[in-house]
C-alpha cells in the first residue's frame, strides 16, 4: 500500500505543498487503518451491546393473559428497574457484595502493600523466591483457585479440617457466617501476589535520595515505610484499590462454584449471579438487562468517584 | 537469590540508626522474614495440595493422608482424564489454547496498533475517543457478558466459536498501555527520519515501530492471555455445546457432575493441574517483559 504511493510520486519534491499534502493524506490513511479494527470492536462488543441492553431494559414481553396472543413486546419504561430494585433477592445480593467489598478491598490492598514494603526493606532472605511464590496464584485461573479451595473447605476431603479435628476443633468453612470470609479468602489468595508485584515495582522506582534523606534524619524502617514510601506510591495504592473494588463488584466465579456445595450460597448470591439467574433460569431478559445496566452504572460511578477523589487529594497535596 | 546476598551488606544501616541495639534489629529482621515466609506458605500450600492430590486415585483422595506418597496413580489419572467422556478434556484444552493464544495474539495486534495511532497521530475528537477507551478499561468484561449474549442471540452467533472469540479480542487496557509504551519506546524522531527517507507510514509501523514496541507487545499479550485463559462468565453465558467449552467451563461442569458421581473428583483435580501449566510456562519464559509492563502501568 505504502510502496505504490512512493512509485506514484517519483519526481523529487518540486511542489512542496503538494507532497506535504500527500504525506498528510498518507498519515490519515495509516491512522485510520491502525485504528479501524479496534474501533470496530469498540462499537460491536461495547457500545452496541450496552445500548441494546439499555433498550431491552425499557421493554418487556407482555403477558397479561387477556387472549391477545401474548408475547407482545411493549414499552414499560422503568418498570424493570423498579422490579429489580424492589426484589429482595437483588437487594440481599447487593448487601452481600457490599459486605464482601468492605472486607476484601482493604485486606488485599493492605496485605499486598505490607508484603511489598517488607520485600523492599532489604530484610528478607530469598527475596526472589518469595516473590515468585507469592505471585504463583496469579497463574491459577479463578475457577481452579475456587476448585482447590472448595476442596480444602469440604469435610472429608480437606486436610485442613482434618488437622483441626485432630486438635478437637470442629470448623465449618461453609457455614452461615463463615462462607463470606471463605470466599474473601479465595479472592485474596488469587490477588495478593499480583498486587504486591505492582506495589513492589512502584517502590523500586522510588528516588533513592529521598530514602537516603529519611535515613539521615534518623527515621526507622517502619517509619520510613509508612511516612515516606507509602505517600509517594499513593497513586499505585489508589489504582490497585480501585481495580480491586471494580473486580469485587463482579464476584461470580467463586460463589457460583460454592453454590453447588453449600446451601448458604444461593443462586442469586451476588449481582452477577442474579443477572445470570434472571436471564437463564427465569428467562426474563428485561429484568436481567435492567440489573446489568444498574451494575454498569454503579461500577462506572464508583470508579469515577474514586478517580475524582484521588485527583483532588493529589492536587491539594501539592 | 543473588540479589539477596548483594543487598545484605548495604541494608543493616537502613532502619537502624546508631542508637538502636543489634538485638532489636535481629528481631525485626526475623519478624519480617517470618511474615513473608508465612505469606509464601499461604500461597504455596494450596497449589502443593493440588499437585499431591493429582497423584491420588478416588479412594485415596477421600481416605488417607494427602501428603503421603503411598499410592501413586498420576499416570493413570492422566490417561483417565483424556479418556473420559470421549476425550472431551483434550477438546477443551485445544479450545482454550485457540481462544487464549490466538485471541491474545490477534487482540494485542489490534490494541497495540490502536495505542500507537493514539500516540503518534492527531485526529479530531482524539481525546474524546480515548476517554471512551478509558471507560472501557473501567467496565469489566463480566458486565458486558449478558448484553453481548443478547446481541449474539439476535444475530444467531450464540453457541458458536465466534461468540467467545470476538468479544475477548476487545482489550481497552491494552490500548491504554500501548499508548503509554509507544510514547516511551518509539521516539518521534524515528518517524520523522523514516518519512524523510520516503518510507510509507504503515511500512514504518510494521518494519520499525512494531519492532521497538516488542517488549510492550509481549506485555499486552501476556495480560490478555491471562484474562482469556481465566475467562469463565462469557463462555458460560454463550456456550451450550460442550465441544466448544474452554477448560474453565469444562472443569466447572465436571465439578458439578462430581457431586452426583464422585469418579469425577480426581479428574477435576488432575484437569485443574494441567490447566495451570500453560500460564506458568508463559510467565516464566516471558518474565522480564511483564515486569517492565507492570512498572509502566504503575508509574502513570
Amino acid at each position: 500500500m505504502s510502496s505504490d504511493t512512493r512509485t506514484a510520486t517519483p519526481p523529487p519534491p518540486t511542489d512542496p505543498t503538494r507532497t506535504r499534502r500527500a504525506g498528510r493524506r498518507q498519515q490519515t490513511l495509516a491512522c485510520v487503518t491502525l485504528l479501524a479494527p479496534f474501533t470496530a470492536l469498540l462499537v460491536a462488543v461495547f457500545l452496541v451491546p450496552v445500548g441494546y441492553a439499555i433498550g431491552l431494559s425499557l421493554f418487556s414481553e407482555d403477558h397479561d393473559g387477556l387472549g391477545f396472543g401474548g408475547g407482545e413486546t411493549v414499552f414499560t419504561g422503568l418498570r424493570s428497574y423498579l422490579a429489580v430494585l424492589s426484589d429482595p433477592s437483588f437487594l440481599s445480593g447487593f448487601g452481600a457484595i457490599a459486605l464482601y467489598c468492605v472486607i476484601f478491598v482493604p485486606t488485599v490492598v493492605i496485605g499486598a502493600l505490607a508484603l511489598a514494603l517488607l520485600l523492599d526493606s532489604g530484610l528478607i532472605r530469598l527475596r526472589r523466591t518469595a516473590q515468585m511464590l507469592l505471585y504463583l496464584p496469579h497463574a491459577v485461573p479463578g475457577i481452579i483457585a475456587a476448585v482447590i479451595w472448595l476442596y480444602l473447605y469440604t469435610p472429608g476431603l480437606s486436610p485442613v479440617i482434618k488437622l483441626f479435628a485432630e486438635a478437637d476443633v470442629t470448623i465449618d468453612f461453609l457455614g452461615l457466617h463463615t462462607v463470606l470470609p471463605s470466599i474473601v479468602n479465595i479472592a485474596l489468595w488469587s490477588g495478593l501476589g499480583y498486587n504486591m508485584v505492582i506495589f513492589y515495582a512502584a517502590l523500586q522506582a522510588l528516588p533513592r535520595e529521598v530514602l537516603e534523606a529519611a535515613r539521615i534524619d534518623g527515621a526507622g524502617g517502619v517509619r520510613t515505610a509508612l511516612l515516606v514510601k507509602v505517600p509517594i506510591i499513593r497513586g499505585s495504592v489508589v489504582m490497585v484499590g480501585m481495580f480491586s473494588l471494580i473486580g469485587a463488584l463482579q464476584l461470580f466465579t467463586e460463589p457460583m462454584l460454592m453454590n453447588q456445595a453449600t446451601p448458604m450460597v444461593n443462586s442469586r448470591f451476588t449481582l452477577n449471579m442474579y443477572i445470570y439467574d434472571a436471564a437463564f433460569r427465569r428467562n426474563n431478559y428485561g429484568l436481567a438487562s435492567a440489573a446489568s445496566v444498574i451494575l454498569l452504572v454503579v461500577t462506572c460511578a464508583l470508579s469515577f468517584a474514586v478517580t475524582r477523589w484521588a485527583g483532588r487529594r493529589e492536587r491539594s497535596a501539592k | 537469590m543473588t540479589t539477596t546476598t548483594a543487598t545484605t551488606p548495604t541494608t543493616p544501616a537502613l532502619g537502624t540508626p546508631r542508637g538502636r541495639s543489634s538485638g532489636s534489629r535481629l528481631t525485626s529482621r526475623s519478624i519480617a522474614n517470618v511474615v513473608v515466609g508465612l505469606a509464601a506458605l499461604y500461597t504455596l500450600l494450596p497449589t502443593l495440595w493440588l499437585l499431591m492430590a493429582s497423584t491420588k486415585n478416588a479412594d485415596a483422595l477421600f481416605g488417607s493422608d494427602i501428603f503421603s506418597f503411598g499410592d501413586f496413580s498420576f499416570a493413570r489419572n492422566v490417561s483417565d482424564l483424556f479418556a473420559m467422556d470421549g476425550g472431551l478434556y483434550g477438546e477443551w484444552y485445544v479450545n482454550s489454547l485457540l481462544y487464549a493464544v490466538v485471541g491474545a495474539l490477534v487482540g494485542s495486534m489490534i490494541s497495540v496498533a490502536a495505542g500507537y495511532a493514539f500516540d503518534k497521530y492527531e485526529f479530531p475528537h482524539k481525546e474524546k475517543l480515548f476517554g471512551l477507551v478509558l471507560t472501557g478499561v473501567m467496565v469489566p468484561p463480566t458486565v458486558l457478558a449478558l448484553p453481548l449474549y443478547l446481541v449474539a442471540s439476535g444475530i444467531g452467533l450464540v453457541n458458536t466459536f465466534w461468540a467467545v472469540f470476538i468479544p475477548v479480542l476487545f482489550n481497552p487496557f491494552g490500548v491504554y498501555l500501548a499508548r503509554l509504551l509507544s510514547s516511551g519506546y518509539v521516539p518521534n524522531e524515528v518517524l520523522e527520519a523514516s518519512r524523510v527517507d520516503g518510507a510509507g507510514e504503515l511500512q514504518t509501523y510494521f518494519r520499525v515501530s512494531l519492532r521497538m514496541l516488542g517488549p510492550g507487545f509481549v506485555t499486552v499479550f501476556l495480560f490478555q492471555l491471562t484474562a482469556i485463559w481465566n475467562n469463565f462468565f462469557l463462555p458460560m453465558v454463550m456456550l451450550s455445546d460442550q465441544h466448544l467449552y474452554p477448560l474453565s467451563l469444562g472443569l466447572y461442569t465436571w465439578n458439578s457432575a462430581a457431586t452426583v458421581s464422585p469418579e469425577y473428583y480426581p479428574l477435576v483435580v488432575i484437569g485443574s493441574l494441567l490447566a495451570v501449566v500453560p500460564l506458568i510456562v508463559a510467565f516464566i519464559t516471558l518474565q522480564r517483559y511483564w515486569k517492565s509492563g507492570l512498572t509502566a502501568g504503575s508509574v502513570k
